[in-house]
Formats: structure tokens, C-alpha cells, sequence
């Protein structure tokens, strides 16, 4: 006897157990799949939770949720071969009393979003695969055939949570191939050090921490950037380029991690640690471009299935999580309306997101996907020259700062030309606006 | 027919390191998981359940967060879970862990008797062996380790026939039930469970016994107080005193050399030894 | 009531119990006409704790009347205790549970010794637990060392914890025996002192056949004739990950033919299918004392370490400088393994057979 419910989640991340829990608190009967063995063993993120959209589905998350550190520092640095150029903005602004970014570690935080789901009525069962979805002759969604034996369960609309390499959205047709242009591999390690080593390294309390998101020569010339988020007992490190650049050859994932932690400026961070986990992700790239059409009969995309990830500021369970919450208020509506789940009626999902950041910032960048990849020497050559100018301004040798300022010129004028430099930072500005 | 299956969730031992700094152990973001030999007792009871249509009961004695392995345990097909867990069991060696277990598993036996226990061999945790012979001696169970596999099993003369791996060879024995099963590894392979077995097990409330309800008649029997072992120093195996002398040579060809000169001068005869074994056997 | 608040005479009482209980006992475990040599091992552990607390050690031996027990007897004052025990009955014939748990138990219960040391075998392990459960004492498995805290009057079992990352030391302290497992090839084969005697003391198994429930049916001894005998070898050649792809073992497998060595491997080599289980050494497999012991791409964690650390000298092969084998083998090579072994080879080769070419 197959088993029927309202809606199926297939996914327990971060969009997943958003939808679940909004539709289950709605009265309606959720079951929630996860194919990893509990929820968050499959799920592999840097790791920083933004708070706000959080706090639209559990407004009091911070009571119960396991939180790492709460960030109070940013830095963003360029990397050149022998050190980086970069800023950092500190502020005890941060330290308030809602924090509005945390360091976490995926596995616990989904373990405890997903008893989230649990209590609020959701049906969770781990360790099984939905293989493909189940449509009637009209193509409408009406269930999933997952692996186990007896495994076709039905349900009046199915939430596709699971994630950047969306199994049944790929086989049912509703997105793309991963293109590997616009499609990022991140390998990720966590070094665990004691807490007091990393607050004193890092010059932060018990509860506070740091997070530096790096570019530059870290990913050989390659479209790419690197992360360091401090968790309590540990660092996160991660690194990150296209897919399509490692399969032209000559780079890897590890390989590329291992030389960020020989870098000059990574290197004494890490001192001391033993590294416990290797992991690696892929992470949609291709922005707004690349989001396919989210919603169809019986059907609905959330997260990273429907590619909902903006790049430029690292942003994507956030968006997981808000596209989850309003795919799930649109079902509820129309279920309380009685009203079925067309394609037409779960427009309403789309131009509900439109209204938000998720798609607004999409849209502000969606030019940058093409800016990165026409101009490579960002990542190549301007980490140098950013270092070298500085190296230069900075040292004090006797030489007076104009003809430094006169050389600096020279040497960037010599790199990329006059046109060059006048040409990527308009470039530059366009794309950002 | 009614089976009972012991299971421990442990923490999956090959993740855990000692700090290079602190010299304690990290257990951080170590998962648990099933002990897996335990996971072929599982599947020969479920066999039982296949063949017999036997009712199989799954129970551990552990913290709280012990009832993911008796979830898990639940989607392969296992009827019944019970999780012991009370703060008196805490810090048990296995001779305390048998008292408690035993305990439970005689309460069981109050309201339904059961034919078999079954248990892994050892833990990876601990790997003792001993609580499995411990629960058999308690109870009074006929004890069988080392159970490679069941030959045969005769619910109304209530006789199992097994084949036990010993020192040297294979001992076919028979016994009578109730009795004890410890099942070597490599023996099965656990089922993946049904979509219905999953449900059960997502909609199974768990029964939670603290050590009264377990039947637990003297609780200084259990945890810490109940152990006759203790463990007073737990270290970091010391590094020796002299490290291997490096063989530095600039070819392999050298290297190879130099390490059998310092090999033969300090080992004067071994290079007869060796001569003398290769010449015996071509 | 709390255990400080114990009237200080009861404790007393406790303590005088305890005392009551002295001596070094050695199972020794004689199957099908031999002993394992696991039982000298314990034999030669044993004479060292017995010597240090001051008291006399001892064998105890279950076995039938048709097997060797004089002999056996022999062998054990011989290695070194001053006292056999025998228990000789037909029940006795092949190992099981019962009958073997009521024969040492009782044996227990009447020369009340301090410490009962067993051999880890499947026969070793079987029994112990049994004995223990019923003496409601503490065992301690699989030790790699013991000694005595003279504080205490108390032995120290040290063992592998944590799938083997750690060591632990387990005392017993408030039940006696105090009893121990320990894996075969951990402890040295002590000296056979020919001509050493010792007193013999027999004991009737107080148990009937009817009242034995498990009945052996039969026993098939192991006709797999190459099963690596790797606990005896004197010569071995191993390899671990760092070789790369399985065909690599060829390279082991040529040195050890110019050896005349045992291969052997870790314990992923064997989980991947390069190698059956008899060949993998380590904690859960085998312990190794060999002369010579050489380690090609094996990183010596300490779960390998603790199967290896008894050899006499220790070659290891390794492209990691910061391998752990290089902080307790004898000799290390820095490189490639995959050119090393074949260099090896060769000057083993060269080495070996110059000696009989003119002699």
C-alpha cells in the first residue's frame, strides 16, 4: 500500500526544512526525505548562517540553534603569491544582542532544523533516495519513486530541495545540465584548534569570530575565491574554483587547498591544528541567467536546485531558506483555498521571490557571471599588482612616495595598458551596478 | 519466536585523533554510528524474522542520543526498540553494561519470552568481547561465540545447531534455547530496509526504561559504581626515545644499499640466516 | 548511602577479602594434543608480576585425560611457575563454555589467586568473560602491557583505546582476580629452563556430561594450508596504502620471494580485497615479532604500531617524512616505494647470493 501525502520535500538542507516546517505548522500532513543518513551528512557549506532569514520562519532560532561563533570581523583580502593586500572592517556593532551572521558547522545546524521540521508535525525519514518523480499522462507531479523496496510514495505537490545537482529536476527535465563554466567545486577542511588558541590568534572573546573571504593568485589564474571562518574549536577553510577549470586539467580541488595552506598569510593561522575533515561541494554559479523556471504542475525548485545562489557575497542558504518559506506559503494558501497546485497557481511562488532580495540580487549581478569569465585578470593579474603597489608604498626605503606612486603607475600602465585599466574598472563598475 | 538484539551506538573510531597540542582525544563533530558488528547480529535475527516470521526487539543501554542507532536499527526491519538510558549507567565497564542489559533483557522476558540474543562479537569502541558471555552468564543463556553460522534451528524441540569458528577450525555445536549468540563478522550483509519498514520506523515511539523500569534490582551493580575496572590514565602511546636513523643516499639503488650495510652490521647473523632460509626454498 | 560514607569496618572487611586472595595464575590452553604458545607467553609475563608482588605463580590446566598433560606440565614449571593445576576429565575433551567456566571458577573460588591471566585466543576470550561475569570481577582484554603499582599491590593492564589512537591503564581494585587477556606474539617467549620443576596439583571437575546442555558435534580443523603464518614468521615484508594501486604488491611480493619473508598488509589493503585476512597486521590483526620487519608505504598509526613494535628491527618505506613509523622503526628510507622496493630487491639479491657463489 502506497503511502499519500500533502507534499513531499525531497531534501532536508536548509530549503527543505523551510518549506517542510512552514507547510507542517499549516496542518498539512509533510513527509521530508533525506538521502544522507541524517540530515546535513550530504551537506557541505563554508559555513556562515545569515540570521534574518532565519528569523522569519524560527524568529527565537538563537535559543536552541547551535551557533558557532557570531561574526564581529570581515576581512577581504587579495592574494598574491607572497602575501595579500586587503581590508577588514570590525565593529562592536556587531556584537548586539541579535547578531545578524554566524559561523556554523552544517551538520549540527541541520540535525537541530530538521527536529525543527519534526516538531512541528513533519514526517522525517533518512537514508532514502527519491530517485525520480512520479507523473500522471498530463506530466503533472504527483509523487516520488525512491529506492527502497515499496518506494513510490504519492503526494498532491513535491518540493525540490535537493540541492545544486538536482537528481529529479535534472531527470524530469526542468533544469539544465551543470554547466562547468558556471558551476563552482569548492573543497572545504576543517582544522581543529583549542578555542583559546583560536581567540587569541584571532583576537576575539568566546563568542565572537572572524571570517575572511579571499581572491587572487590562491586559485592559479582561475575564476575562483577562498574562505576562513572560525567555529568554536575549529577552522573552516575552503577553496574554490569552476568546475570547467578543473577539468581542463592541472588543477584540483586539493591541490588547490593544500597550496592556501602553505600560503604566507594562512599558514600561521593554522598553526598547530589537525586537519578532521575533508569535504568538497559544488555550488551554482551561473546566477541570475541560470535560475530555470521554479514552479509547474504538482512541482516547485527551491535553494540551490533552482540555482538560487548569489556568488558575489556568498549567499545562498539564506536564499535557501527564504525560497523554501515562500514556495511553502504559496502551497499553504492555495491548500487552504482548496485550490489545486498548477503550474499557473504556484506562479504565485515566483513573483512572491521576485519581491525579494533573492531575485533582486540576482538581477543586480547578472552581468557578473560574464564579467568574471572575460576578465580573468582579476584573479591572475591584479593580485599581484595590488601587492606589488602596495609592497611599494609601504616600504620605507628612501624613496620619495611620488616616485613610487610614479612607478606603481608604470607598472600597471606596462601590464594591462592605459585602455586595459580604463576598461576594467568601468567594466568593473557596470557589472557591480 | 522472539529474538532480542543488543546493539551500542559508538563513535565511528576511525575519525577519532588525539589534540597534537592538548594530548586529549577530539571527539568534535565525530558521527556515531552503529557498532558494525553488530550489524551482522542484526541481519542473521532478521533472517530468524524472514524464515520464522520471529519478532525481533533491538535494545541498547546508552545516552539520550543512543536513539538514532535504534531508529536506524528500526528501518531494517526490527520490530521493537528499547533504549535503556538512565545517569546510574553512566561510566559502566562490561561487566556493569552486562548487569544492565541482562536486567533488561530478563524484564523483557517477563511479558515475552524470547528464544536468542544475539549480539556482535565486540564493539570497536571497546572491543573486549566480553559483555555478550557476560548477559549469557547472568541469564543463565547457553553461550555460543564466534557463531559463523546457523545450520539449523527447531522451534519445538527448542534446539539450535551452529558452527562456531575456534582456534584452528570450525566446532559444530548444538545447544538448547534459550541461548546467547555472539555472530563472528563477514557472516551477512544488513538488508537495506523496505519504504515500509522506514515508515514504521520514522512513526515507532521508542520505549525509553531508566534502570527501575529495566528491572535494575541493585543500581550499585551498574554505571561507574558497578565497575570492578577503572581506568586511571589514559595516554598518548610515548614517542620513542630514538627515532629511525634516516638512510639518506642520493639513488634508491644506494639507499637500498646503505640500509642493508647498517642492517648486517647491527644484525651480524642475519645475512647466514637469509642465506641459509633461501636456499632451502628456491 | 554514598561509598565515603562506608563504615570504616566494613571497608576494612573489604580489604581483608581482598588480601585473602594471592598468587599469579596462567591459564594454560592445550587443545587437540598442543599448547598455544600464547600460554608460555603469559607463562614468562606472569613469573615477572609474580616476582614483584613476591608470591608463587601458577598454571591452571583443563583438559582430558588422553592429552599430554604430563608434559604440558613439564613445559610449565619449566617457563617458569612453581604450581600447575590440573583439572583431567573426558568432559574436558573439546572447548566448551560450561564445563570449562565451572572447572576454573571452582579452582578460583577454592586458591583464591590475585591475578588470572588468560590467552586472547577465540577459546581465551570465550571463557574469560564467563569467569569473570561469575566472579563478578574486572577484565581487562587484549592488554599490550601489565605490570604492578606496588602502591596498591595492584596490577596495571594497559591497553589499546579508541580503535587503538590511545592507551589506557585499568586497574582492578576492589575485586579479585584481577584478570587479563592478553593477543598472542604481545608478550616475549620466556626461557625454557630444562631441568626447573615444580609441585602438580590435581582437581576433580565437579560437573556431569547430563548436566552439560552444549553438545560438540563435530570439529573441522583448518585444511587451508597457505594461510599466512605471520604470528610466527621471522621475516616480513608489508605494505600499506602509500603503494598505490594493488598491482604495486607485486613489488612486496618480489622482495619477500628473495627473503624467503610472509607479506603482509593493513588493514584497508585487505578491506579493499588485495589481500585475505591472515595477512593484515596490526591491532585487530595480527602482532609480529620477526627479526626483520619491513614496512613499505605504511604511514604506522598506532593501530599498526601496536602489531609490529615487538619486532627486532624495523625498516620503513615511506614518501612522508612526518609519517609516524619513522618515530619508532629502526631504519628509515624517505621516497618512493614503488623505486625502493625494486632496489631493495636487487641488493637483497646481489647480497644474498655472493656468499655462495666460491664458497
Amino acid at each position: 500500500m502506497s503511502e499519500k501525502f500533502d507534499a513531499i520535500v525531497v531534501g532536508a538542507g536548509p530549503a527543505g526544512n523551510a518549506a517542510a516546517i512552514v507547510m507542517a505548522r499549516a496542518g498539512m500532513n509533510v513527509l521530508l526525505l533525506e538521502r544522507g543518513e541524517y540530515p546535513g551528512s550530504k551537506n557541505v557549506m563554508g559555513a556562515i548562517l545569515y540570521s534574518n532569514a532565519l528569523e522569519k520562519i524560527i524568529p527565537d532560532f538563537r535559543e536552541s540553534a547551535p551557533l558557532e561563533r557570531h561574526i564581529v570581523e570581515q576581512r577581504v583580502w587579495m592574494l598574491s603569491e607572497k602575501g595579500h593586500v586587503g581590508g577588514s572592517f570590525r565593529s562592536d556593532e556587531f556584537n548586539v544582542e541579535k547578531p545578524d551572521r554566524y559561523a556554523i558547522i552544517r551538520v549540527a545546524f541541520d540535525r537541530w532544523f530538521s527536529n525543527k521540521a519534526k516538531e512541528a508535525g513533519a514526517l522525517l525519514i533518512c537514508d532514502t533516495v527519491a530517485k525520480s518523480l512520479l507523473q500522471d499522462d498530463q506530466g503533472r507531479v504527483i509523487g516520488v519513486k525512491t529506492d527502497r523496496e515499496g518506494g513510490d510514495i504519492y503526494a498532491d505537490v513535491v518540493v525540490l530541495a535537493d540541492g545544486v545537482n538536482s537528481m529529479l529536476a535534472r531527470q524530469a527535465g526542468f533544469r539544465a545540465e551543470l554547466d562547468p563554466a558556471n558551476t563552482a567545486l569548492v573543497a572545504k577542511e576543517m582544522h581543529f584548534l583549542p578555542p583559546d588558541v583560536i581567540q587569541s590568534r584571532f583576537n576575539i572573546g568566546e563568542k565572537d569570530g572572524v571570517a575572511i573571504e579571499m581572491v587572487g593568485s590562491l586559485t592559479k589564474g582561475k575564476i575562483g575565491m577562498g574562505f576562513l571562518y572560525t567555529n568554536k574549536e575549529s577552522i573552516a577553510l575552503g577553496i574554490g574554483c569552476m568546475v570547467g577549470d578543473f577539468q581542463e586539467g592541472g588543477l584540483t580541488p586539493y591541490g588547490l587547498i593544500d597550496d592556501l595552506k602553505a600560503h604566507p598569510s594562512i599558514k600561521p593561522l593554522l598553526a598547530g591544528s589537525e586537519v578532521k575533515e575533508y569535504s568538497a561541494h559544488l555550488i551554482p554559479e551561473g546566477g541570475y541567467k541560470a535560475v530555470p523556471k521554479i514552479f509547474g504542475d504538482g512541482w516547485v525548485l527551491v535553494g540551490d536546485s533552482a540555482g538560487l545562489v548569489n556568488s558575489i557575497h556568498r549567499e545562498g542558504s539564506n536564499m535557501a531558506m527564504t525560497s523554501g518559506r515562500l514556495a511553502a506559503e504559496t502551497i499553504r494558501t492555495l491548500k487552504a483555498e482548496g485550490k489545486p497546485f498548477s503550474a499557473a497557481n504556484l506562479s504565485a511562488y515566483r513573483k512572491a521571490l521576485d519581491e525579494t532580495y533573492v531575485i533582486k540580487d540576482l538581477k543586480k549581478y547578472e552581468g557578473m557571471p560574464g564579467f568574471l569569465h572575460g576578465n580573468r585578470q582579476i584573479f591572475s593579474l591584479y593580485p599581484e599588482l595590488m601587492a606589488g603597489a602596495a609592497a611599494t608604498m609601504l616600504k620605507v626605503d628612501g624613496v620619495d612616495k611620488k616616485t613610487k606612486e610614479r612607478e606603481i603607475f608604470k607598472t600597471f600602465r606596462q601590464s594591462r595598458g592605459l585602455f586595459g585599466l580604463l576598461g576594467d574598472a568601468i567594466k568593473f563598475a557596470r557589472a557591480f551596478r | 519466536m522472539h529474538v532480542i538484539v543488543c546493539i551500542k551506538q559508538v563513535p565511528d573510531s576511525a575519525q577519532i585523533r588525539v589534540h597534537p597540542v592538548t594530548n586529549t582525544i577530539m571527539r568534535q563533530g565525530v558521527p556515531t554510528i552503529i557498532n558494525p558488528y553488530d550489524l551482522f547480529a542484526l541481519e542473521e535475527a532478521l533472517k530468524l524474522k524472514d524464515r520464522f516470521g520471529a519478532k525481533v526487539t533491538v535494545i541498547t543501554m546508552g545516552p539520550p542520543m543512543a536513539d538514532q542507532a535504534l531508529r536506524k536499527a528500526l528501518t531494517f526491519g526490527c520490530d521493537d526498540a528499547i533504549l535503556l538510558s538512565d545517569r546510574v549507567f553512566a561510566g559502566a565497564d562490561t561487566l556493569a553494561t552486562s548487569y544492565a542489559l541482562a536486567s533488561a533483557i530478563a524484564k523483557i522476558g517477563e511479558t515475552q519470552p524470547f528464544d536468542l540474543v544475539f549480539c556482535g562479537k565486540q564493539t570497536i569502541d571497546g572491543d573486549t568481547a566480553q559483555v555478550g558471555p557476560g548477559i549469557a552468564k547472568r541469564l543463565g543463556l547457553n553461550q555460543l561465540t564466534y557463531v559463523w553460522k546457523i545450520e539449523s534451528l527447531d522451534i519445538n524441540a527448542r534446539e539450535i545447531v551452529v558452527q562456531r569458528r575456534a582456534e584452528g577450525g570450525v566446532q559444530t555445536l548444538k545447544t538448547a534455547l534459550p541461548a546467547l549468540i555472539t555472530m563472528l563478522e563477514d557472516t551477512n550483509e544488513i538488508r537495506f530496509g523496505t519504504m515500509d519498514d522506514a515508515f514504521r520506523a520514522a512513526r515507532t515511539e521508542l520505549t525509553l526504561w531508566n534502570a527501575a523500569a529495566a528491572g535494575v534490582t541493585d543500581p550499585s551493580k551498574c554505571g561507574l559504581k558497578g565497575s570492578p575496572t577503572q581506568v586511571k590514565k589514559v595516554f598518548a602511546p610515548p614517542p620513542r626515545a630514538v627515532k629511525a636513523t634516516q638512510i639518506k643516499g642520493d639513488s634508491p639503488a644506494a639507499n637500498a644499499e646503505h640500509v642493508i650495510d647498517a642492517l648486517f652490521s647491527a644484525h651480524p647473523g642475519m645475512q647466514d640466516d637469509l642465506r641459509a632460509r633461501t636456499t632451502q626454498n628456491p | 548511602m554514598t561509598e565515603q560514607a562506608k563504615p570504616a569496618s566494613s571497608r576494612a572487611k573489604q580489604d581483608e577479602a581482598l588480601l585473602a586472595y594471592k598468587g599469579v595464575w596462567v591459564s594454560i590452553e592445550l587443545e587437540r594434543g598442543h599448547v598455544h604458545p600464547v600460554s608460555w607467553e603469559l607463562i614468562g609475563k606472569g613469573r615477572q608480576l609474580a616476582d614483584t608482588l613476591g608470591v608463587p605463580l601458577s598454571g591452571i590446566l583443563l583438559a582430558p585425560p588422553d592429552a599430554p598433560i604430563q608434559e604440558t606440565v613439564a613445559d610449565a614449571h619449566a617457563y617458569g611457575a612453581d604450581t600447575v593445576y590440573v583439572m583431567a576429565d573426558p568432559i574436558l575433551a573439546e572447548y566448551r563454555t560450561q564445563p570449562y567456566a565451572k572447572g576454573m571458577v571452582d579452582l578460583i573460588k577454592k586458591y583464591q589467586p590475585e591475578i588470572l591471566l588468560i590467552g586472547a585466543t577465540t577459546l581465551g576470550r570465550d571463557l574469560a568473560s564467563a569467569v569473570a561475569t561469575d566472579m563478578e570481577t574486572g577484565l581487562t582484554a587484549d592488554c599490550t602491557e601489565l605490570d604492578i603499582d606496588l602502591s596498591t599491590r595492584s596490577m596495571a593492564a594497559t591497553r589499546p583505546t579508541f580503535g587503538g589512537t590511545l592507551l589506557c591503564t585499568i586497574h582492578t581494585l576492589k575485586a579479585r582476580p584481577q584478570m587479563a587477556t592478553v593477543r598472542p606474539r604481545v608478550m616475549p617467549m620466556p626461557e625454557h629452563q630444562q631441568g626447573r620443576t615444580g609441585e602438580t596439583i590435581m582437581a576433580k571437575l565437579e560437573i556431569a556430561e547430563d548436566d552439560i546442555i552444549t553438545k560438540v558435534l563435530s570439529f573441522i580443523p583448518d585444511r587451508d594450508q597457505d594461510t599466512a603464518q605471520l604470528a610466527f614468521a621471522d621475516y616480513i615484508v608489508a605494505g600499506g596504502r602509500g603503494l598505490g594501486k594493488l598491482e604495486n604488491f607485486q613489488l612486496l611480493r618480489d622482495l619477500a620471494d628473495v627473503l624467503g619473508a610472509e607479506i603482509g598488509c593493513t588493514r584497508p589493503i585487505v578491506q579493499a580485497g588485495g589481500m585475505t585476512i591472515d595477512h593484515q597486521i596490526g591491532q585487530t590483526g595480527k602482532t609480529i615479532r620477526p627479526k626483520l620487519y619491513i614496512a613499505a608505504g605504511i604511514s604506522g598509526a598506532i593501530q599498526h604500531r601496536v602489531g609490529v613494535e615487538g619486532a627486532d628491527c624495523i625498516i620503513a618505506i615511506n614518501a612522508d617524512p612526518n609519517a609516524p613509523i619513522f618515530d619508532f622503526a629502526h631504519y628509515g628510507i624517505v621516497g618512493d616505494a614503488l623505486t625502493i622496493l625494486p632496489a631493495l630487491t636487487d641488493a637483497f639479491r646481489r647480497r644474498l647470493a655472493a656468499g655462495q657463489a666460491g664458497r
